[in-house]
């Protein structure tokens, strides 16, 4: 491995690393707003809305990014609907990951016992009023493990943004790869700058996950 | 719809052609899963075995799997090891090997969990019948986390299907490497074809996807 090479490349991988943790950060807050307003749609059942979120989360589940990415960039302008290729990333990756995020805060909810909602609305608390602030806090909390997964999960889907030309880290690698052939070089980078993306949040998950089983000791 | 694209597909033998770039995606999932079933099978056990050594290995193992992009081991053993041991290793086989190497560490984690979820009286009553360690495993621990492992295993079915879309990033013609064909061969004549193309890859996927995951749901249900 050459040093020199390394160092030259640093620059670039820390710019793609940025582009990377910008548009992920952001797909991830659009999922997270997605799964809080679709739990919430499914806690009241409204009519309609139900069932399309339902089809909505059933298809999202079950194509790969990298198709729906490829639909929303290429398909998608060829009837009027133009987008940025930063755009439709945070927006591919805020549909995928709102699916998940839904049934990860549905489950939340599931958890708390009915008598939770019961004894609220005996003390006269309206339907929203109970789901504010006696469901939601609760379920966050219950769902914080499921969160950072899928957190750690669409951090790692990032990498198929390179698929529509978005300068990210497996972009750069690929590029310098096909450019100068250092491809040992290139593929540490890589493994590092992901690492400095995942280690930290990877590491975050399994405390909370451990302090969260104590959390449930004394109950 | 006939200018978007849809009738693209129905010109000579371009579904066809659609169809069996989905079915390379299908067979490489499927080798993939079921080399790691058998080998998670193996290396759960292994993660249940109280040694050290043992356990810090398969820890970082299975850390290693869940933390790097499954794109970036396609490429370090795509492009790094053919470079580093300078062997020629296809396309399809380093997909393989990737997709294996990821599932077992899943399948091993899931196999752990249902190995652990099994009351310690189990293995207590199965000592004093009088049997020994591997009798104890075969005869009365995986027949019961076998049950609770199918559906999980028909998760990783989806999740594996779903991932090897990545293989185009290899150089491997599947769905949709077809499909940018068939619309790069169409360009002139309907230009707007990659709309019809991309909804068909795009549902194709859910159509396979879809009844499985299905399954899966409803086996954990009824053998909840």
């Amino acid at each position: 491995m050459d040093k020199d090479i390394l160092i030259e490349y640093l620059p670039l991988y820390k710019d793609a690393l940025f582009l990377t943790m910008k548009i992920g950060w952001q797909g991830i807050l659009l999922a997270f707003v997605i799964g809080l307003v679709g739990s919430a749609i499914l806690y009241f059942k409204v009519r309609v809305v139900k069932n399309i979120l339902g089809v909505y989360i059933e298809v999202f589940r079950n194509t790969p990014l990298l198709v729906q990415l490829f639909f929303i960039y290429f398909a998608l302008p060829k009837v009027g609907v133009q987008i940025s290729a930063e755009a439709c990333g945070v927006l591919g990756l805020g549909l995928l990951g709102g699916a998940y995020m839904i049934e990860t805060f549905r489950s939340g909810v599931e958890a708390i016992p009915i008598i939770q909602s019961e004894s609220a609305a005996s003390l006269g608390m309206s339907h929203f009023q109970i789901l504010w602030h006696v469901i939601l806090p609760q379920a966050i909390s219950i769902s914080v493990p499921g969160i950072l997964a899928n957190v750690i999960f669409l951090l790692k889907e990032t990498s198929v943004f390179s698929t529509i030309s978005l300068m990210d880290l497996m972009f750069t690698a690929k590029d310098l790869i096909g450019m100068y052939a250092k491809t040992i070089e290139c593929l540490f980078l890589l493994v590092v700058f992901y690492l400095i993306m995942l280690l930290p949040i990877s590491i975050i998950g399994a405390v909370v996950e451990r302090r969260m089983r104590y959390g449930q000791f004394g109950d | 719809m006939a200018s978007l694209g849809i009738d693209v597909l129905f010109k000579g033998t371009n579904l066809l052609r659609l169809l069996q770039g989905l079915w390379v995606s299908i067979e490489i999932s499927l080798i993939s899963v079921v080399l790691s079933i058998l080998l998670g099978l193996i290396v759960g056990v292994l993660m249940t075995i109280n040694n050290k050594f043992l356990k810090a290995i398969l820890k970082l193992y299975l850390e290693t799997v869940r933390i790097m992009p499954q794109m970036v081991l396609l490429f370090i053993v795509y492009f790094g090891t053919t470079r580093v041991f300078g062997w020629d290793m296809s396309a399809e086989s380093s997909a393989i090997f990737v997709f294996t190497f990821w599932g077992t560490a899943e399948m091993g984690d899931l196999v752990r969990g249902s190995i652990k979820s099994i009351p310690t009286i189990q293995f207590e009553s199965a000592m004093a019948l009088g049997m020994d360690k591997i009798q104890t495993y075969i005869y009365i621990i995986l027949p019961q986390t076998v049950r609770r492992l199918i559906p999980l295993s028909i998760n990783l079915i989806t999740r594996m299907i779903k991932t090897t879309s990545l293989v185009m990033m290899i150089g491997i013609v599947e769905v949709l490497k077809v499909a940018q064909q068939i619309i790069e061969a169409n360009r002139n004549s309907s230009p707007n074809a990659a709309f019809g193309v991309f909804l068909v890859v795009f549902l194709l996927y859910f159509i396979v996807c879809w009844p499985i995951s299905r399954l899966a749901t409803y086996l954990e249900k009824r053998w909840a």
